[in-house]
């Protein structure tokens, strides 16, 4: 075996497990590495990890039940009007599927997301269930220091929950892991962007997503040895068109529907998972680190529809993502019944009809199954896209 | 009592009787519209609202004229012409799915802010608060759409089940530190638009204002208590409410919520209820379908049921009837953020955790029934609604109706499949004997002086 062909495998038995983390159940208590004595489950956007980490709780993002969930209770307690990932995470709660969870963290993202703390509470009394409410306000004095206080209110019930103190020192080696994740997974992202040939948008999701599943330590190694041999990857550049893929931010594209794109496109950054990657630099390592959380929501952050910050609009961070990525048009997706992102989609397409960049819209939910339609949709998109850079 | 004591009771009672709440509601609204008209010739700064955390009591101390947009949009469905306003904006490109007050009032932009009742002028400031996430989205909208400078009030909500913060507890004091810093900082950028400093003294007049409408509003509320019910709360209440928005913290709001309570308590000394011969008394969650209302009443009424209380008159008010809150007029502002991080828990934010909410309602108002209405444009109520009911059937043995139509889009509203889950409800309820052929005795409420 030449050493090219050994990193292709290498890169394909991790994303074979990256793929089977992401259909796998949420991990068993008994299978837990030693320094952990639970789960908690957290729905998108951001969570602070750290947080639950250095409580010895494993942080598991509840992203929803895909397209291989077959709902049995959740229609009768949720309108048809509502988000799958909604929907199908109740469902999850309800089957006993997250019977496990020592508890489930939802956040004020939006309306529908909130009702997932009452469902919580009415069915699951045994589990911590609470809203964090992270603040739709980052911009007025005094965010950071009510952040602070929401995290160590947070602190306070997980040790409880956990039955073990956490202590700055222990904080502080948590958010260290986290950084080095974070630097990792920046690099994932870079290497999408300057050799997008090397690395595909549907691999890039598959080793991000792996992380909702596994310790961030051992995700950490997973990612590196994954970047080592993309980066060796003797691919050629395809001709394909850049995009910036958009709209994935809670709601999980199926995998197929990433594949479709991936056939057709090079997607050059996108927002999937966004909460995990929240942070956009390292929390400093110094200091009160509940504190250096707390502001690095606010300083060192992304951006979604789901977050309002006077600093970022919608329209300008889609550009920022296009412009430093050199992308060459945008997919502008909305998961169905999802308001915020239905309404951003809309101001998203008017304010690209004022440019010269080219856009495709798309609506999915995580339970499609078909993507005929979708797939002819992308390659007339891409093929119109290299028409008009050829001429 | 004295000649001149009798004298003035009998005048109470002649003012009271000759109090109608529909009527004057309707002509205030008619004011209220005439007087936004006429804002941009009077040189007043303007300020878009929502019925949820909305800072009303900062604003009015800098007097911008205060705009309602949810109102405006309902407006147009109770003067049947959102179907219009809605076609627009989804031609302009906005979701079916989405929140159809939203789409009204892109419509009504789209259309040069001219609506049914008047011309709506341009906000010169908006705020949003987070009660409802659409209020966020939506004000986005204006800031793109129309260049209105938006500040978005956090209000720390109820985080979990069975949550319990009292007035100067821990979690209480961090809250409305939080919200005292926004409040700051919003009366700073008051300052820079209207070109006026802001007066502690003006606040504290209207925070007293407040109070006393507040005060009498609770009453209201808890006059329906009683049996027959004097007002259905998912009409006539409709009215008191929007009132309670437009007019609060103003003399005219005080003196309607004053002449409400002794019209009601008119009533109810003389045994007068809503409907003729109240036979079932009903709690209402969820939001109207304000294209539909006075049929979907109807629909009630001539079975003999009536709307005791609806959790929108709690909600929709901003949430004060929730518990003993009143500001303190000697700290205006450390009081505005401490009933404010209250009303947002109590009152408002709780409705993710209903089920608690409406436990207690349906003791408070001794109802038979539960009618759930979810709506697919409206999250905030409608997404926990089947969970919420399920647990109370479950927990309650509380019968229940669970019926969809859309708060102002007519395209949802099916007559027929309503009105048979209507029937075939009050069907079950008789066969089971829910409730006695002329209804039922329930203590009289007791209120508390304004």
């Amino acid at each position: 075996m030449n050493s090219s062909s050994g990193d292709e495998a290498t890169l394909n038995e991790v994303l074979e497990h990256c793929n089977d983390l992401r259909l796998a159940p949420i991990p068993d208590v008994g299978s837990l590495p030693e320094r952990y004595t639970g789960t908690l489950g957290h729905f998108p956007v951001y969570f602070p990890e750290e947080i639950a980490h250095a409580a010895g709780l494993l942080p598991v993002s509840v992203l929803g039940g895909g397209n291989r969930l077959e709902l049995k209770h959740a229609d009768a307690r949720m309108g048809s009007f509502v988000c799958s990932i909604c929907r199908s995470t109740a469902e999850l709660g309800l089957n006993g599927s997250l019977n496990g969870l020592t508890g489930f963290i939802t956040h004020p993202i939006c309306d529908a997301a909130k009702h997932l703390a009452g469902i919580w509470a009415r069915n699951f009394p045994e589990q911590l269930s609470e809203i964090l409410y992270l603040p739709q306000n980052v911009n007025s004095p005094g965010a950071v220091r009510y952040i602070a206080a929401e995290f160590q209110r947070l602190r306070g019930e997980l040790e409880k929950r956990s039955g073990r103190g956490v202590d700055d020192d222990a904080l502080r080696h948590s958010i260290r892991i986290y950084n080095q994740n974070r630097r990792l997974l920046r690099e994932l992202y870079a290497l999408r962007r300057d050799e997008p040939w090397k690395l595909s948008c549907t691999e890039s999701y598959l080793l991000t997503r792996a992380r909702t599943r596994m310790p961030c330590e051992d995700h950490s190694v997973l990612l590196e040895r994954a970047l080592a041999a993309a980066r060796r990857r003797t691919l050629p550049s395809q001709d394909k068109p850049r995009v910036v893929l958009v709209g994935g931010f809670c709601e999980q594209p199926p995998i197929e529907m990433l594949e479709a794109i991936d056939s057709n496109c090079h997607v050059v950054d996108d927002d999937l998972l966004i909460g995990l990657r929240w942070i956009t630099a390292d929390v400093p390592e110094k200091g009160d680190p509940i504190w250096q959380l707390a502001e690095s929501f606010v300083e060192r952050s992304a951006a979604s529809p789901v977050q309002h910050d006077e600093r970022k609009t919608k329209e300008g961070y889609l550009m920022e993502m296009i412009g430093a990525s050199k992308a060459d048009a945008a997919v502008l997706t909305a998961a169905k019944f999802c308001e915020p992102g239905l309404d951003e989609q809309v101001a998203w397409a008017k304010h690209l009809d004022g440019t010269n960049i080219q856009y495709l819209v798309l609506e999915f939910e995580e339970k499609m199954t078909s993507f005929e339609q979708m797939a002819m949709q992308l390659e007339t998109f891409a093929e119109s896209l290299l028409f008009a850079v050829a001429a | 009592m004295t000649g001149k004591a009798v004298g003035a009771a009998a005048n109470i009672a002649d003012t009271a009787a000759a109090f109608d709440g529909r009527i004057e509601g309707q002509r205030l609204m008619r004011d209220w519209y005439k007087a936004l008209e006429e804002a941009p010739a009077r040189g007043q700064h303007v300020a878009n609202v929502f019925v949820m955390g909305n800072a009303v009591e900062i604003l009015r101390a800098f007097d911008f004229q205060l705009v309602f947009p949810e109102i405006n949009s309902l407006q147009t469905g109770v003067r049947k012409t959102s179907e219009e306003y809605l076609r627009l904006s989804e031609d302009y490109g906005m979701s079916p799915d989405v929140c159809s007050y939203v789409k009204a009032d892109v419509g009504l932009i789209l259309k040069e802010h001219e609506h049914p009742a008047g011309r709506i002028p341009r906000a010169h400031i908006a705020i949003a608060s987070n009660m409802c996430s659409t209020f966020i989205k939506w004000a986005e909208i204006w800031e793109r759409l129309l260049k209105t400078p938006t500040f978005v009030l956090d209000l720390p909500g109820q985080r979990a089940g069975n949550w319990r913060v009292r007035p100067g507890d821990a979690q209480h004091a961090a809250d409305a530190r939080w919200v005292e810093a926004q409040f700051q900082d919003l009366i700073h950028r008051c300052e820079a638009i209207t070109g006026k400093r802001f007066d502690l003294d003006r606040l504290a007049e209207v925070e007293d204002r407040v109070n006393k409408m507040v005060a009498h509003w609770n009453n209201v509320m808890a006059l329906n208590r009683v049996c027959p019910a004097p007002y259905n709360a998912m009409l006539d209440g409709l009215t008191y409410i929007g009132i309670m928005n437009v007019y609060r913290g103003t003399p005219e709001g005080v003196a309607f919520m004053r002449n409400l309570e002794a019209q009601l308590k008119t009533k109810v000394a003389r045994g007068e209820g809503r409907v003729a011969e109240e036979r079932y008394r009903l709690l209402f969650s969820g939001t109207p379908c304000y294209v539909s209302m006075r049929r979907l009443v109807e629909l009630f009424e001539t079975w003999g049921g009536v709307f005791a209380y609806s959790d929108y008159l709690t909600f929709a008010a901003g949430g004060m009837d929730a518990g003993d809150l009143a500001y303190d007029t000697s700290r205006p502002l450390e009081s505005l953020a401490e009933v404010t991080a209250l009303a947002a828990q109590r009152g408002l934010s709780n409705q993710f955790f209903a089920h608690e909410r409406l436990a207690q309602q349906i003791r408070d108002y001794a109802v038979d029934g539960i009618v759930f209405h979810g709506i697919k444009s409206c999250r905030f109520v409608s997404s926990g609604m089947a969970d919420t009911r399920d647990y109370l059937n479950k927990r309650l043995k509380m019968p229940s109706l669970y019926i969809e139509s859309d708060l102002i889009d007519p395209r949802y509203w099916s007559d027929a499949q309503i009105k048979n889950r209507v029937d075939a409800f009050f069907e079950t309820l008789r066969q089971s004997g829910g409730a006695p052929p002329a209804g039922k005795s329930v203590p009289p409420a007791t209120g508390r002086a304004a």
